[in-house]
Formats: structure tokens, sequence, C-alpha cells
């Protein structure tokens, strides 16, 4: 009976001890703190060019990530990219006039949605919302193409 | 020339019959599964056998490879200044990949060959079929808690494994190597999703489980009842467990990361 309780004690301490490994690798190694995301309301906007922006990518104010982007699509008609972002319910005073821009964290990071704060008008964006004022990627052949072509101008 | 030909088709056969009696195999196992519900202790009992005392050399392994991963990934890491990223990769590695393909590997080393060593040797002393001459049926009284108890534990190892991976190679590279503490965190939890990445290694582990219990409970009842059998049934089964993990590690791997 005792041998009965000691192994019953171990198995317990076994089934405890992996869950517990796999709680502290959601919780500590994955994104699991950030997924609360699920509640915010989501943004539209139109870009000529995302670059290499994925979905998941963070979209931030003044670095500090406020949402995330949730989808990314083509416009048939317009062949424009349409990005679909999710801001945290908490960020609900974003002005409507801000402007968003595709930036690249360092030199070969990730691309993310940086969303540069209006401040002419009261209202502030809300679900479904779209933001018209958009700068897309900068891709590294165009801007020597441009460069180029600056030069041989002179 | 026709020794051969015979001796290839021979193979051939004698392959698909062990294929078809281990499918057939599985299926009374797994039919015998519900008459568990009703006897929990069995399935404690090898969760014991099983699950704990594999876990020594779970931990020890789990803790020397996310060592060894931090040490190697900083020197080539270092080169490009990147050394930032030391968490990202040991997670990544260890959630991915490492985590259930080794603790599979293990578990079949440890557990299957102990699990087909005992049920050959139940056949070769005639344990099994004495039992069925009580009318107990050893599908499920022997094998069922079996196959149930590896098929639990598996996930659970593969956890404390990874786990414990992440936790020594951020001993590592936070003491010895000096990669700054913050940065490790943050950069793997921008990094690892959790649907993506933890669930997938479950999903993973979940699969390794039932193959290598599957494989090392039916080595053990399809061995030859003599000595040498059982010495054989062992020995294929940590081959054939290591074989079908890599193996099922690429499909697995090509289905949720290609």
């Amino acid at each position: 009976m005792q041998k009965q309780r000691i192994m019953e004690i171990w198995v317990g301490v076994f089934v405890a001890a992996g869950f517990a490994a796999l709680f502290g690798l959601a919780m500590q190694v994955s994104n699991i703190p950030a997924f609360q995301t699920a509640d915010g309301y989501q943004v539209h906007m139109r870009f000529d060019n995302i670059g290499g922006l994925r979905v998941r990518a963070p979209v931030t104010m003044a670095g500090v990530r406020v949402g995330r982007v949730s989808d990314i699509r083509l416009d048939h008609d317009s062949f424009e990219a349409v990005v679909t972002v999710t801001i945290e319910q908490r960020f609900d005073r974003i002005p409507e006039d801000s402007d968003a821009r595709i930036y690249t964290s360092g030199l070969l990071g990730e691309q993310y949605v940086a969303i540069n704060p209006g401040g002419g008008v009261e209202w502030y964006l809300s679900d479904g919302d779209e933001l018209f004022q958009t700068q897309g990627a900068l891709v590294l052949e165009r801007l020597i193409g441009r460069f180029l072509t600056s030069m041989g101008e002179d | 020339m026709m020794g051969l030909f015979a001796g290839l088709g021979r193979r051939t056969i004698d392959s698909f019959g062990r294929l078809g009696r281990g499918t057939m195999f599985l299926l009374r196992a797994l039919a015998g599964m519900p008459g568990l519900l009703l006897r929990p202790g069995l399935v404690m009992q090898q969760l014991y056998a099983i699950g704990v005392l594999s876990l020594l050399i779970i931990m020890v392994s789990g803790t020397f490879v996310g060592m060894v991963l931090a040490l190697q990934g900083y020197n080539t890491l270092v080169t490009f200044g990147a050394e930032q990223s030391l968490g990202v990769l040991v997670a990544l590695s260890l959630l991915r990949e490492l985590g259930p393909v080794v603790t599979a590997l293990l578990f079949g080393g440890r557990a299957g060959s102990a699990l087909t060593a005992e049920i050959g040797l139940m056949k070769t002393t005639e344990q099994l079929s004495s039992m069925e001459m009580m009318a107990v049926d050893p599908m499920r009284r022997i094998i069922a808690p079996r196959l149930l108890a590896g098929f639990l534990a598996m996930p659970l190892l593969a956890a404390i494994f990874s786990f414990l991976g992440i936790m020594g190679a951020h001993v590592v590279s936070t003491a010895a190597l000096g990669v700054d503490d913050g940065a490790f965190w943050s950069q793997m939890q921008a990094a690892v999703d959790f649907r993506e990445d933890v669930m997938n290694g479950v999903i993973k582990s979940l699969v390794f489980g039932f193959v290598a219990s599957w494989i090392a409970v039916y080595e053990g009842y399809d061995a030859v009842p003599t000595s040498e059998g059982v010495s054989r049934a062992t020995t294929r089964t940590v081959v054939h467990t290591s074989l079908a993990v890599l193996g099922l590690d690429f499909v697995l791997t090509a289905v949720m990361f290609g």
C-alpha cells in the first residue's frame, strides 16, 4: 500500500511537472502574453508597395507596439495592397488623420507599420476605419534607380 | 539468381505481413482502451514505469542539449553581431525539432526497449497465454494501458525537455557568454508563436509517442518466444522507433512548416 502511494505521488509530480513545463513554454517563451490583441479594433490602410511586410508584423506608435498586422490582401481594381491591422482596444484615441508608413527595424530587420499621429481633428479611429495617408516600403532597387537618374541629370 | 529474387520476395511479403499484423494488433489494443476507464490504476502504474523513470535522462539530456546549442549558436551568431538572437535560435530549434525528436529517440531507447523486453518475456514465459486461460484479455490488461501511458507521457516529457533546454541555454548565455538577459527573453517572445511553434511541437511529440509505444508493445507481443527472440525484438524496437521517428519528423515538418 505504501509503495502504491509513493508511485501515485511520483506520477502526480511527473504530470504536474509536464504541464508546468508546457505552461512555462507558453507564458515565458512564446508570445502568449501579447495574445490579448484579439479584443482590438481593425483599421484598413492601402499601400502602393508593402515590401516584405508579413501578417503578425508589429504596428507601432512612437516605437511602442499598439497592435499587429492581421491581414494583407491585394485590391484587384487598384492593384494596391490592403493591409488590415488590429489595434489594441486600450489605444482608442488615435486621430483619424494619422498617417501610416512601413519601416524596417534595423538594417536588415523585419518590417513594421508605424503610425504617426495627426492632430488636427477630434475624430478617433474606430473599427473598420481606413487610414488614407500612407507611405509604402522603401524598396532598395527603386531607391538606387532614383539615385542613378538624379546623378545622370547633373 | 533465382535465390536472390526469392529472398527479396520473401522479405517483402514478410514486412507486409508484419505491417498488417501490427495494424490489426493496434486496432485490437485500441478496442481495449475504453475498458481502461474502469481501471485507471493500470495506466498509472505504466505512467510511473514509462514517464517517471524516464524523467531523469530526459531532464539531464534536455539541459545539456540546450547548453550546447547556446554555446554553438553563440559562436556562429557572434560573427554577425547577432548574439542577442541566441534565445530565438535555441527556443525555435528546441520547440520545433530537438525537443520532440530527441525525446522520442531517448524514449525509444529508455522506455520502448523496456516495454518490449517486458512483454516479450511475458510471452516467452507464457504469462500471456495463462492470462487468456483465466479469461483475462492481455490486450486490455497488458497492452492497452502501456500504449495509452506512452501516448500520454511523451508530450509531457518533450515539454520538460524543451523547457529545461531553454533554461540551460539561458544560464549559459547570460552567465558565461554575456548575452543580455532582457534581449534573450524579449527576442525569443517576439519570434516564438504559441500555435505555430509550441503547439506544433506538442502535436509532433503526440505522434511520436503514439508511434514509439505502438512499435514497442507490438515488437514485444510479436517476439519469437525464446531468449534470442526477445533480444532481437528489443533491438528492433530501438532501430524501428528511431527510423520511424526521424522519417515521420521529416513528413510532419514538411506539412507544418513547409
